[in-house]
């Protein structure tokens, strides 16, 4: 970005101010819709303003890991289309696709939203294996927090197919849903010059230096957290950007109940 | 002993042979891109969009007179009837493209653009048979959209035969049929009635095809009606009110 | 012999392979195409009927740059004799040493010291070539660099809307929001102001851009800009001209 640019938007934020007339704290108009791809065994919808990504789960039936018998697994992955913007390319993920998927992942996952336990059917022998995919359909900015309440969206309506005769009947779902431990709910702080701002549009994100990604719980507790950017954070910085972003998931978390 | 043959008389979801699924069409759903649309019919259901004409690298694929039509289909993981459809494309997935852009081709004009490229991409949330034709009726909307100088949009849809019943707009359960089955997705430019994708799978009489693609075609100018209908729809509250 | 007969209204919204005329004596001119004796539209746009010209108005398409046109282009490399700039096309444009200032640069200099990866620069297509190569001159009135403010991106078609007959549209934008805009024929339009106001011209620009087919349109912006602003707004031009002077944005002023 083209320094003249990013001083004339830090000037504005600097008297609190953002290009399309929003707050710095202001996210734009979320709409959500959760349980219309058929071929899913769960899926989700989430627009941030005219972002716009998809998340669906589908299950399948796997032997358990030697080391976690007990346990089904969960694998996330995330791809930002051609589809959704002039800026990506076809081909294999790239490294922003991988991050992404990786806080998705990190989110849901290490927060143990999801007891593997649970989806155990035989010990050793047969498990439930889930995968989580988000897509981006229109990237206008913030495609992590898009990515991040699609997923926990797409789980939340998730329901188990039928498992007979030793193979999953995907035309027949059962209204077994999967248990949620917690509901994850990620917010993305982004530092332009000494301002933190929320839900960035393109422009913002290239002029930003340094992001966190701060994933917070019902309790207000963090259970995940992402710097992104090749910029430097200071502890108070972080503190800011920590409180912004629970601040935000409550939010975001009355929005999605 | 006799074997009992298993016959299709009566499709499926209550369709007359030559009904087509429900359809939905919406041109410029997709705000980054220069083009697009979304295409809906029964449960398969299509996004296209268009970038372009853009720069095109590696420059060895540039072509100094004109600039060239690029297509990519892909179904979405969570797309497919069964398991997990695996990202990146697969040897049906580029076979696809190859076709969707032979079928595209016929109608669009970039001699305005050398050395440029027109990018295609389509990706399917859901399926449900006939996705090659949803992405084809798709991507001409959003050619369209994009203004790509195009002679006329192309529609396509799938017919074909199921044991005994000549059917038009199959859907997966149909394909899936014991006993006979043809599918026959096919493309075809409404103003001209010119064909520019034909592929089958399965066994069918020289006849009956020929009647297919006859009945294909008329059921292509109600398709034709709906892609138009999004296009016009877009710029509702203008002067056409 | 055959009546020709005319198949849509001057206005109407057509899209390519919709029939806009029969017989002969309609003749087809841009965006419209000749087949046995019917003219059909190739594009998505308005049809414009001019006596026996049939022609379309595009509602969208990528910029293609056209000689004398005045753009807004941005730097995005530095080549030998001069610089690359993106200008918002399939096409990137050049803008050799000679034709950017009067300043004797010699052999050698670094270039950045005039124009530096990342400016933006308000110029005028010299050239282009068949193969669309892209010759840029800053050598005129007004032609510049532009320092501060923000650049938005608007659909290339739109522009004409934007800038209104004889400038109108945008100097009702200018005036009403105090700020500085300068559009592109090209689609890239850049507005100078306090955050506050850039934001307000902005809002003003993408409500031209998506109602620019609507009619009442000037008097729509007009209250949303007063709203906005608190301000009344006093047209230069009477309303009821807007419809002829509808797609008569002058594309060689700078606006």
């Amino acid at each position: 970005m083209n320094d003249d640019l990013k001083a004339h938007i830090i000037e504005a934020l600097n008297k609190g101010v953002r290009f399309d007339g929003r707050k710095l704290d202001e996210f734009r108009k979320v709409e959500i819709k959760q349980g219309f791809i058929k071929t899913s065994e769960g899926s989700a919808s989430v627009k941030i303003g005219d972002t716009e990504v998809l998340a669906g789960i589908k299950m399948s039936m796997e032997k358990p890991y030697p080391d976690t018998p007990e346990e089904g697994t969960i694998m996330v992955d995330a791809d930002l289309l051609p589809l959704s913007s002039p800026d990506f390319e076809p081909g294999p993920p790239d490294i922003r696709a991988v991050e992404r998927a990786r806080i998705v992942d990190r989110g849901i996952r290490e927060s143990k939203t999801i007891n593997m336990r649970d989806l155990l059917i035989e010990k050793g022998v047969k498990a439930w294996s889930l995968s989580i995919d988000v897509v981006s359909v229109n990237d206008a900015g913030n495609l992590i927090d898009a990515f991040g309440l699609a997923a926990l969206l797409a789980l939340r309506d998730a329901k188990f197919p039928a498992y007979e005769d030793g193979a999953v009947n995907y035309k027949h779902k059962t209204d077994k849903k999967l248990q949620l431990t917690k509901v994850p709910i990620p917010a993305t702080v982004y530092k332009i010059g000494h301002n933190f701002l929320v839900d960035p549009t393109t422009e913002e994100e290239s002029a930003a230096d340094v992001r966190l990604t701060v994933t917070t719980t019902e309790e207000g507790k963090l259970c995940a957290l992402q710097k992104g950017g090749d910029g430097e954070l200071s502890v108070e910085d972080i503190e800011k950007m920590v409180s912004l972003g629970i601040e935000k998931g409550k939010e975001l978390r009355a929005l999605v109940r | 002993m006799q074997v009992n043959q298993m016959s299709y008389t009566k499709r499926n979801d209550g369709r007359k042979p030559d009904d087509l699924r429900p359809i939905e069409a919406k041109a410029g759903v997709i705000k980054r891109a220069d083009g697009s649309a979304y295409f809906r019919i029964g449960n398969t259901w299509a996004y296209a969009a268009v970038y372009g004409p853009r720069d095109l690298h590696p420059r060895f694929l540039q072509n100094p007179k004109t600039g060239v039509l690029r297509c990519e289909y892909s179904m979405m993981p969570f797309s497919g009837m069964g398991e997990r459809v695996r990202p990146g494309p697969s040897r049906r997935s580029k076979e696809i493209s190859m076709v969707t852009e032979k079928a595209l081709t016929p109608v669009i004009n970039l001699d305005e653009f050398p050395n440029t490229v027109v990018d295609v991409f389509i990706e399917l949330p859901q399926t449900d048979a006939g996705s090659r034709c949803a992405g084809i009726c798709a991507a001409s909307i959003a050619l369209a959209d994009a203004g790509i100088p195009m002679k006329d949009l192309v529609t396509a849809v799938a017919v074909g035969k199921v044991n005994e019943m000549k059917v038009v707009d199959l859907n997966y359960d149909e394909e899936a049929q014991e006993g006979e089955v043809a599918d026959i997705p096919m493309a075809v430019i409404p103003s001209t009635g010119m064909i520019t994708l034909l592929q089958m799978d399965g066994i069918i009489s020289k006849d009956d095809l020929i009647e297919l693609l006859k009945r294909g075609t008329e059921a292509c100018q109600k398709i034709y009606q709906i892609q138009k209908a999004a296009l016009k729809d877009r710029y509702k509250g203008g002067n056409n009110e | 012999m055959k009546v020709s007969e005319l198949k849509v209204q001057d206005k109407e919204i057509v899209v390519p392979g919709d029939v806009l005329a029969d017989g002969m004596e309609y003749l087809p001119a841009s965006g419209t195409y000749r087949e046995d004796n019917r003219i059909i539209s190739a594009r998505l746009g308005l049809v414009h009927v001019d006596r026996r010209l049939i022609k379309i108005i595009p509602l969208s398409g990528r910029y293609m740059p056209k000689r004398d046109d005045i753009i807004i282009g941005k730097v995005i490399d530095i080549t030998i004799g001069g610089w690359r700039l993106d200008i918002n096309s399939a096409y990137s444009a050049m803008l050799s040493m000679k034709d950017a200032t009067s300043d004797f640069i010699r052999k050698g200099d670094d270039l950045t010291k005039w124009f530096g990866i990342g400016d933006y620069m308000v110029s005028k297509i010299v050239n282009v070539t068949s193969q669309n190569l892209v010759d840029l001159s800053m050598r005129g009135a007004g032609l510049r660099k532009v320092k501060g403010g923000r650049i938005i991106t608007v659909n290339c078609n739109k522009v004409p809307r934007i800038i209104g007959k004889g400038g109108s549209m945008v100097s009702m934008v200018k005036m009403a929001t105090d700020c500085n805009i300068i559009v592109g024929q090209n689609g890239f339009v850049w507005i100078l102001g306090t955050p506050e106001n850039e934001a307000i011209a902005s809002e003003a620009i993408a409500m031209i851009e998506e109602n620019s087919h609507v009619s009442g349109l000037t008097d729509s912006v007009k209250e949303f800009l007063e709203k906005k602003t608190g301000r009344t707004i006093t047209l230069s031009i009477p309303t009821n001209e807007e419809a002829a002077g509808e797609f008569a944005g002058e594309s060689n002023e700078l606006h």
